[in-house]
């Protein structure tokens, strides 16, 4: 054979090999796809499927598409105050987390403080509490406060459990920032409460957005306290009421899959809109800037 | 414009003493230098006198006043980092407007203020960008200006050029003696190259181990280094040290009589002599008054050459001519002005005899010839 024919073989030989390769790479990134967001895809299919057709396996698509549920979820309960419940206890929480968290985390990134290390450590160590040890206690604290069954007891609450997760973000995130800068603040007139907010926080911007939207994240999404504190839809937040949804003598799958795709969406549009910064903000350690 | 004062400063880090009663006046107006190798607490000093680091021990006094309590606000100073430490998320115009912003100056001032100094420093054309957009001279600038547009009491620079590449590095140089000379505040300079300390200050003080090691003029810091650590720190390439026991043993026609050397044995201690490189010159032509030595290796650099001998088993730097015929292995002259040598102690450190005072150690040299040293 002609040298130059097989130096040709052996290129599409190669050219073979790597198509293999990226095929193999995107039938795993398929997979994995498929894999997380299989719950969510069978949810959706569920919600817009009518109740007849609501327990077939395989769960394909229906032949009728319905919006039924859609339209029960609102009808049938007071979903919208449910919603406004959890709108506000995941926002104030994100907001108090982060004014909190950001001080207490300036505090230890920048200010010449003892022991950081321990106080660091300490945080962490409220966080490993679990959750169900601190809830009869808490019950007790709530209901003597009189705060049962109000916004604020979920807010306080989840501000608490939030507070390790957003002081260690923020820290690192402070860290980051050069000790040079800051104290170049300081040398140019400001206090460090000035230098703190003229120059640090919207330096770590990126790092305020992870944290944001994970605590907020976690408040929209958290049962336990909420099903322990609170009573009446006056204060009864989505995970809780989504739980209520069982009557007596059935499940209201078809109901319960549409109030869930209903509610993740405000999460996954925030996402979305946030997802350059949370990307810049998750990587932020790895790679010097 | 504010004359500095230090009065028995201390600043000790847990058990670790970084300045050691430190006692210093700093005249108003003027360009003052620390200037010595890293870890030799010059940073540390600077950020004591700015107000980021507290003193353990001692009083500074600016201007008679007592500022050891104020913070860096209050004292009015202002500093260019090592790192510039710009602002990234403000343009330069916002940078350099910042410490005015602080003082909550009004907006038409600022504007003014900004301009005359973007229009000093040359960056009428880049207010409108951010400093990542810009070089490293231009941020070295930015900083320049977020400085003096306060007018401030001092002015402190922390290493301000050592990012910067070489030949940046000596325009810049230029810059800020010119900006020292046009604005006339007390500046305190820090840095660890003292070839940059040798140009720009009026005054040096070598700092070595948190104890400044000496305080003059350059010339004076250059010509009569007070001890072998400011002899050697200063000048580049540094000086050479030649152990005057090593020599004593065989040339001894060449160092016969010294008197300092005697009262030394006495006690027990041993000298060293010092003579700077510039002041050795290697000749392949045999001069009057030269010790022959071996080329060992050949340094051009520009309108002379560095050349490094062996002078018995003592290793010397010198320089010669451009033209000068020698090549390593090979041997030659070399050749020194008497009066360009000096003496330490070898155990303290410090200097015996100084420039101008060494004639009688050389003696027997002007008798003649000067014996080989392989004899």
């Amino acid at each position: 054979m002609h040298r130059g024919d097989q130096h040709l073989l052996y290129k599409i030989d190669a050219r073979r090999g790597e198509m293999m390769k990226k095929a193999v790479f995107y039938l795993l990134l398929m997979s994995l796809v498929l894999y997380c967001s299989g719950p969510l895809l069978w949810q959706l299919i569920t919600s817009l499927k009518p109740d007849a057709e609501l327990t077939r396996i395989p769960p394909l698509l229906p032949e009728n598409l319905t919006t039924i549920h859609y339209i029960s979820i609102f009808e049938g309960h007071p979903f919208l105050r449910i919603i406004l419940n959890s709108a506000v206890v995941a926002s104030a929480t994100t907001i108090l987390s982060l004014i909190i968290g950001s001080l207490a985390a300036f505090g230890l990134a920048k200010l010449k403080i003892r022991y950081k290390a321990l106080i660091l450590g300490l945080f962490l160590s409220v966080s490993m509490f679990p959750p169900i040890a601190t809830v009869s206690p808490l019950y007790i604290i709530i209901r003597s406060l009189g705060l049962r069954d109000t916004w604020w007891a979920l807010i306080m609450t989840y501000t608490t459990f939030s507070l390790p997760l957003s002081i260690w973000i923020l820290t690192n995130f402070f860290r980051e920032i050069s000790d040079e800068i800051y104290l170049a603040a300081k040398v140019d007139g400001c206090t460090s409460f000035q230098a703190f907010y003229k120059i640090i926080l919207p330096l770590s911007a990126p790092g305020f957005f992870t944290t944001a939207i994970l605590v907020f994240i976690f408040s929209w999404n958290e049962f336990l306290f909420a099903l322990t504190f609170t009573s009446t839809p006056a204060s009864r937040t989505i995970p809780v009421g989504i739980a209520l949804f069982p009557g007596l003598h059935e499940v209201p799958w078809g109901d319960i899959a549409a109030a869930s795709i209903v509610v993740t969406i405000p999460l996954i549009l925030l996402v979305f809109l946030f997802q350059k910064r949370i990307i810049e903000g998750l990587t932020a350690g790895a790679v010097k800037g | 414009m504010a004359e500095i004062r230090f009065e028995g400063v201390e600043k000790r880090f847990r058990d670790v003493t970084v300045i050691k009663e430190l006692d210093l006046t700093i005249k108003d107006g003027e360009f003052f230098t620390f200037v010595g190798p890293s870890g030799c607490g010059k940073s540390t000093l600077l950020n004591m006198i700015v107000g980021i680091e507290t003193t353990t021990e001692g009083k500074i006094y600016f201007d008679g006043v007592a500022v050891n309590d104020l913070s860096p606000k209050e004292r009015d100073v202002a500093m260019v980092f090592q790192s510039y430490a710009l602002y990234p998320h403000m343009t330069v115009y916002e940078n350099i407007a910042f410490p005015l912003r602080i003082k909550k100056m009004p907006e038409t001032r600022i504007v003014e203020e900004v301009r005359r100094v973007a229009l000093f420093l040359g960056l009428e054309e880049m207010l409108n960008r951010r400093p990542k957009e810009l070089s490293g001279g231009q941020r070295q600038r930015v900083a320049l200006g977020r400085a003096i547009i306060r007018r401030p009491k001092v002015f402190l620079m922390d290493e301000p050029l050592s990012n910067l590449d070489a030949r940046l590095r000596v325009e810049m140089r230029a810059e800020l003696k010119r900006l020292h000379q046009e604005l006339k505040i007390t500046t305190i300079y820090v840095t660890h190259d003292q070839a940059e300390a040798l140009s720009l200050s009026e005054r040096i003080a070598v700092l070595h181990q948190g104890k400044i090691q000496q305080c003059g003029t350059p010339l004076e810091v250059y010509l009569k280094p007070s001890n072998t650590f400011v002899a050697g720190f200063i000048g580049s390439p540094p000086m050479n040290f030649i152990s005057y026991s090593a020599l004593e043993y065989k040339e001894k026609d060449l160092f016969p009589t010294l008197s300092m050397e005697k009262k030394a044995r006495e006690e027990k201690e041993g000298l060293i002599i010092g003579i700077r490189p510039e002041d050795i010159l290697i000749s392949p032509a045999k001069l009057d008054d030269a010790i022959e030595v071996s080329v060992s290796l050949i340094e051009p650099a520009g309108s002379f050459n560095w050349v490094d001998v062996r002078w018995d088993n003592v290793r010397v730097k010198g320089r010669s001519d451009v033209d000068a015929d020698l090549r390593s292995g090979s041997s030659a002259f070399m050749k020194f002005s008497k009066d360009k040598v000096l003496i330490f102690n070898q155990s303290t450190g410090r200097t015996i005899l100084r420039e101008g005072d060494t004639s009688h150690i050389f003696q027997k040299k002007n008798m003649g010839s000067v014996p080989k040293r392989n004899e």
